[in-house]
Parts: C-alpha cells; sequence; structure tokens
C-alpha cells in the first residue's frame, strides 16, 4: 500500500478524479457517451480483447518500444543518465498509436463504418487514418486551418492513407476547435460513427479508456527500467498537451513514491507573457470544456483563452481531468518548457544521439537538460519520447529561414 | 424583482393552456450583432407574438451549437459580452415588460468564471426566469441546482431523441419551467423534421412530467411551427431568427422588422 493507492481507483463510476472529469455534456451526447462506457467496461476485463489488443501492438506497432540509454548525451549534461522511452519507432511514429488501436477494436466491436478524430500535430489523425485503413473503416479527421498550415506533411500523409482530413475555421482554428467539431459531428451521425478521442481528456469514459490503452508505455518501462537498470527509476518526465502520453508513463508507477514524475507543459513565449498552453504550471482556474472539469485557461468572462505553442499537439488550453488531481494531490509536479528551449533541445538531441525527437517530447527533453545536471550519475531519468520529429522538419526549417 | 407568487414561465403556461395556444419561443444571442441591439430585438419578438423569450449566452466553444449560433456567439464576444452586461440587458427589457418570462441559455464556463453564487443572485435579481445550462446534465447538476431553486430560477434540461427511458425519468424530475426536447440528432440550425417521431417521444414524456414539452431544433418557418405545434406545448426558434440577424448586421432596423416577420408568420400559423 502507497499513500497514493487511491489514485489507482479512480475514476469513480461517473467519471471523475476528485472535483475534476465527469461528463458535463449537451444531452444529445449522452446517448453515445453511455453506448461506449458500457461497450468499454465490458471489454476492458475481457481475455479475448486484451489479447487482440495486445497482438495488434506487438505485430502491428511494434512493441515493445526499447527503453534506451542516452548514454553519450547524459554524459555531456554531466549528471544523471538519461534514458528514453522510444514510443518514437512506433508504427505511425508516436505513442497515439497505442489508444487508436484499442478504440479501432472497440468500434469494429460496435460495428460502426465509420470513424471521426480531432487532431492537432496530426500525430492522433495520422495514427486513426491508418488504423482506419487498416479496418476498412470510413476515416474523417477534424483539424484547425493553422494547424494544417503548420503540419502540412502530416495532412498529406493521411490523405495518403484514405482519410478526409476536414479544416476546422471556428475560433481559434487549433486543436480544441477541432474537438468541438468532431463532437457536433458525432451528436449528428452518431448511429454510425464511432469518434476516437485522442487524448486523455474529454467526457467520460474517455480520459478513463485513453489512459488504459497507453498504460502500456509505463507497464513496459517499469519492466525494462527493473531488467536494465536493476531498480526503478528516480524520476520520469513526460511532455503533457492532453497528458495521454505522460499518463501512460506514469500510471504503473503512481504508487512507487520513490518515483518523482514531472510533467511538462508548453510554455510558448513564457509563462509570465500570457501567451503560452499551461494550464496546470501556470495555475489556470478550473472550469468546464470538452465535457469534463479541469484546469482551464479562460478570460475573466470564462471564455477559453487562445493558447501559443510552437508544437501544434501540445497547444490547447486545458487539460485531462486526471493530470488536474494529480497535481493537487502533489503525486506529479508540472513545469513548463518555453520554445526556445525546445528548439534547443530538440536539435540537442538531434546531434548528440542522432535521434530526432518531436516538438512535443522536446519539452519534456529541455526539462531533462536542466535537472539531469543537478543530480548524481547514479540516479535515473526516463523521458517519455512520445514521436518522432519527421512531421515537424518544415517548422524547424522555417525558423531556420529554409524553404522547400 | 418578481413577487413572491408563481414563476412567470408557470404563470405563461398556465395562461396559455387556458386558451388553448400553443407557447412560441424564440432563440437570440445576447450582444448579437451588438449589445445595443439585443433589449430592442426582445421587445420586438414579444411584439411579434413571444410567450418566452431565450436569450443565448455567448461562449467561445459553442459545442452545441450549428455554424448559424456559432457564429452569433462569434460578433457577441467581439464586444466582449459578458454575463453581466447580459444581465443588465434582460433588466433594461424588465423596465417595459414585467410578464414575458427570459430564460437564459449557454454553457457552464462562463457561469463558473463568475461564480455561480453571484450568478443565480444577479441573475434572479435582473428579472431571470430559468436557466438552460447546455453542457450541464442532471447528474452533474448537484452544486447549480439547489442555487437555482433558492433564487426562484427554473432549471430547464434537454431531452433527445436518443435520450433512454431511465436518463428520461431522471431528467423529468429534476426539470422546471418546461423541458426542451431536440427534435433531432445534431445540432442547433440542422434541417428535417419528423412530426411522427417527435409526438411518440412526446407521448412517453408526458407519462413522466406533467411541466410543459418544448420542441426546439429544426423549426424554422410557419409550415414547421405548425406541425410541430399540433403535437407539442410550445415551439423554440433560434437558428431561423439568427440569420435574419446575420444578414442585416450592419441594418439593425431591417433586422428587426424580419425577426418580427417571421415571428407573425410563425404566430399565426401557430394560431389557426
Ligand atoms: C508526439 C506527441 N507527443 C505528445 C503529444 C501531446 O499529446 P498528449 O499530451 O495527449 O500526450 C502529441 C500530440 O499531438 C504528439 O504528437
Amino acid at each position: 500500500m502507497s499513500k497514493f493507492s487511491d489514485l489507482t481507483r479512480l475514476p469513480d463510476a461517473r467519471g471523475h478524479f476528485g472535483p475534476y472529469g465527469g461528463r458535463f455534456v449537451s444531452e444529445t451526447l449522452s446517448f453515445a457517451l453511455e453506448d461506449l462506457e458500457k461497450t468499454y467496461m465490458s471489454l476492458r476485463n475481457d481475455p479475448d480483447f486484451q489479447a487482440e489488443f495486445d497482438r495488434d501492438l506487438a505485430h502491428y506497432v511494434g512493441r515493445p518500444s526499447p527503453l534506451y540509454h542516452a548514454e553519450r548525451w547524459s554524459r555531456q549534461l554531466g549528471g544523471a543518465q538519461i534514458w528514453l522511452k522510444r514510443e518514437d519507432l512506433n508504427h505511425t511514429g508516436a505513442h497515439k498509436v497505442n489508444n487508436t488501436i484499442g478504440q479501432a477494436l472497440l468500434a469494429k466491436r460496435s460495428g460502426k463504418p465509420r470513424v471521426i478524430a480531432e487532431t492537432g500535430a496530426g500525430q492522433h489523425g495520422v495514427a486513426t487514418a491508418t488504423v482506419a485503413a487498416r479496418l476498412g473503416l470510413n476515416c474523417e479527421v477534424y483539424m484547425g486551418a493553422e494547424d494544417i498550415q503548420r503540419q502540412k506533411l502530416n495532412v498529406y500523409r493521411m490523405r495518403l492513407l484514405g482519410a478526409n482530413v476536414i479544416s476546422v475555421e471556428s475560433g481559434t482554428r487549433t486543436l480544441k476547435d477541432a474537438m468541438n467539431e468532431a463532437l457536433r459531428d458525432w451528436v449528428t451521425n452518431v448511429d454510425d460513427t464511432f469518434y476516437i478521442i485522442g487524448t486523455v481528456a474529454g467526457p467520460h469514459p474517455y480520459p478513463l479508456l485513453v489512459r488504459d490503452f497507453n498504460a502500456v508505455v509505463g507497464r513496459e518501462a517499469r519492466e525494462q527500467s527493473l531488467a536494465q537498470i536493476g531498480r526503478l527509476p528516480d524520476t520520469l518526465i513526460a511532455c503533457v498537451g492532453g497528458g495521454s502520453n505522460a499518463l501512460g508513463l506514469f500510471y504503473p508507477f503512481v504508487e512507487d513514491e520513490g518515483v518523482h514524475m514531472i510533467g511538462v507543459e508548453a510554455g510558448g513565449d513564457g509563462i509570465e507573457t500570457g501567451r503560452h498552453a499551461a494550464p496546470l504550471s501556470a495555475n489556470a482556474p478550473q472550469g468546464v470544456l470538452h465535457g469534463n472539469r479541469t484546469y482551464l485557461m479562460s478570460d475573466e468572462g470564462g471564455q477559453v483563452s487562445s493558447t501559443h505553442s510552437i508544437s501544434a499537439g501540445l497547444d490547447y488550453p486545458g487539460v485531462g481531468p486526471e493530470h488536474a488531481l494529480w497535481k493537487d494531490v502533489g503525486r506529479v509536479e508540472y513545469v513548463a518548457a518555453n520554445d526556445k528551449e525546445v528548439l534547443e533541445a530538440f536539435r540537442e538531441l538531434t546531434h548528440v544521439e542522432g535521434i530526432m525527437p518531436a516538438l512535443e517530447p522536446a519539452h519534456a527533453l529541455a526539462h531533462a537538460k536542466v535537472i539531469a545536471p543537478t543530480m548524481r550519475p547514479d540516479q535515473h531519468i526516463i523521458v517519455n519520447l512520445s514521436g518522432r520529429g519527421d512531421k515537424d522538419i518544415l517548422t524547424v526549417a522555417k525558423i531556420d529561414g529554409m524553404d522547400f | 424583482m418578481k413577487g413572491a407568487g408563481m414563476n412567470r414561465i408557470d404563470q405563461r403556461f398556465a395562461t396559455l393552456k387556458d386558451q388553448r395556444r400553443t407557447a412560441l419561443i424564440p432563440y437570440i444571442t445576447a450582444g448579437d450583432p451588438g449589445p445595443a441591439h439585443t433589449v430592442g430585438f426582445m421587445h420586438a419578438l414579444v411584439e411579434a407574438g413571444a410567450d418566452v423569450v431565450e436569450l443565448g449566452m455567448p461562449f467561445s466553444d459553442p459545442m452545441a451549437d450549428g455554424p448559424v449560433i456559432q457564429k452569433a456567439c462569434e460578433r457577441a464576444l467581439k464586444h466582449d459580452v459578458r454575463l453581466t452586461h447580459i444581465l443588465a440587458m434582460v433588466e433594461e427589457f424588465r423596465r417595459n415588460d414585467d410578464e414575458t418570462p427570459v430564460v437564459l441559455m449557454g454553457y457552464l464556463n462562463p457561469m463558473e468564471r463568475m461564480g455561480l453564487q453571484a450568478f443565480a443572485e444577479q441573475a434572479a435579481a435582473s428579472g431571470v426566469d430559468g436557466v438552460l445550462v447546455v453542457d450541464m446534465p442532471p447528474e452533474e447538476a448537484d452544486e447549480i441546482a439547489p442555487l437555482f431553486k433558492e433564487h426562484h430560477l427554473h432549471s430547464i434540461f434537454l431531452v433527445a431523441p436518443t435520450t433512454s427511458k431511465e436518463r428520461a425519468a431522471i431528467i423529468c424530475a429534476h426539470g422546471e419551467g418546461y423541458l426542451y426536447y431536440v427534435s433531432l440528432k445534431g445540432v442547433t440550425g440542422a434541417a428535417n423534421l419528423d412530426v411522427a417521431s417527435i409526438e411518440h417521444q412526446l407521448d412517453s414524456l408526458r407519462q413522466l412530467t406533467s411541466i410543459p414539452l418544448c420542441v426546439g431544433f429544426g423549426i424554422r418557418d410557419g409550415d414547421t411551427a405548425a406541425a410541430v405545434g399540433q403535437v407539442a406545448d410550445g415551439v423554440i426558434v433560434g437558428s431561423a431568427l439568427v440569420s435574419r440577424i446575420a444578414e442585416n448586421c450592419d441594418r439593425p432596423e431591417r433586422a428587426s422588422d424580419e425577426l418580427k416577420a417571421l415571428m407573425s408568420e410563425m404566430r399565426q400559423a401557430l394560431d389557426a
């Protein structure tokens, strides 16, 4: 028993993580969510379902992903040993596919011929388009017009995979607006459509099931750590947008009190400038968006704020409700890394280890750079390298003044 | 402020029942196209036959709304219209109309940001009669419902075609004033209506509650109003009115005339 054991028993039956989470949706969505909850709860502990999921993760995704000791980088930083959980090596290039494989299996069992998704960086959209292609499902992906501009490669990738990418022109034209549009689609087409949400946000049961499907990351990392380091790590670091890669890594360690966990949000131009996407580390007020209560960046009138980050995948004003609770109870420390630090970390890992990270996990790397030198060489940090950087090459090239 | 007596919504539906008339309930977004126009529009709607006025509280992320009302929210938010401004509009409306019930409709976050206690208090003081919080089903209403009750504000809830029997029972147990039956799957502003299926659903709701059943989504003119009016206690019209405002953003006089014309058409169709 650990003082954090209670955390493993959440959410409660109505999807609450303490004061957070829940199901704050229009009645028009209630039926679809109840239906999904029923389907998932009946399969959650079903050995056949789990076996099918595990098989897909092994043979289609390529799991387990390695835990790689970044020896050269660790030496250069002159402190703790840094280990990278290589989610970038997954099929489609990010942790997102763990969840889409799981939800696609749910879609298949529900017999619905069409899936929809929202996407920011495009990684979740690509992962959804991929599983849809494999299962022969129609796929439409909602993406903010601004994100379509900065993630052109992923947009084309989704189209090659046979998905229809729908540009969202409303609101701030980023991830949150894409999610609004996907929810609107879902209430309209609920009879034949399964909505594959890409992070641990949204109404119950999404935060629960997305966490479950990503927890394979932490389970593997725990075993690999025992095998390769000979003990549990001292510190885990992951970036936090909605929070799915972070929860996936953290959840299986939640009772291990000796393991310090750090979630790194998008600091944008810096928390003090207000131009960021870091509701937890900036102590944003509580609020309700996309069906759950959480920390939410909003103005004094309660309108949701526009956010800023170099990374489209973290550009979201809220955060998964389980993270909100973990902040309050002190299980996880939440910090922010700003755009400039993130770019430095992106370049550094690429140069020193020959691994080009996505800009999202480059936030986690930026924080590893800060704390590793303050730790001893016999201490160990695992960083969730949640995705690879191919999709961000054009963004970085533009910063470097290159135009293709 | 209203007296200790009945809520204006209950009074209005009691009168309508005596007269065997169907309620006509327009929706407009507060502050669209600018805050100066809303009170005038409200009076115009009443003049042309509205029995209850629903006033939308604009939100940056109106998840359950179609493009017409999304754009109305964007127009209003350009003027930074806040709940305190909206309550001031209701107060101003009340100076010339102490009878017509006013229902606020919107999303939870702005209310929470204002403070639920303050919102309930000030809404009641401004002359609001009911509140429909779109993204707050009864299961999540533990905090807000008692506050509304304390301030004699009716909690109005949605029922959808997909709502299960068990949920409908819960909603009916919590609902006050009237139930807002969403006539079709989708967001506000969607099209096709199926009156036979609406009638069937309303019949089963009548087994669960005695409060009036009003139908919204998809009602856009005299014909659709009359068709639904045959089976419902009230018809709610939103996007059709808001589009008239959208088309006449820089001609508010004309917008007001068009609102009145559509309302009169529907009133006549309902009363025929
Ligand atoms: C590689 C990668 N990491 C992280 C994220 C952020 O999402 P989350 O916080 O849910 O892990 C994204 C989102 O697009 C991503 O593509």
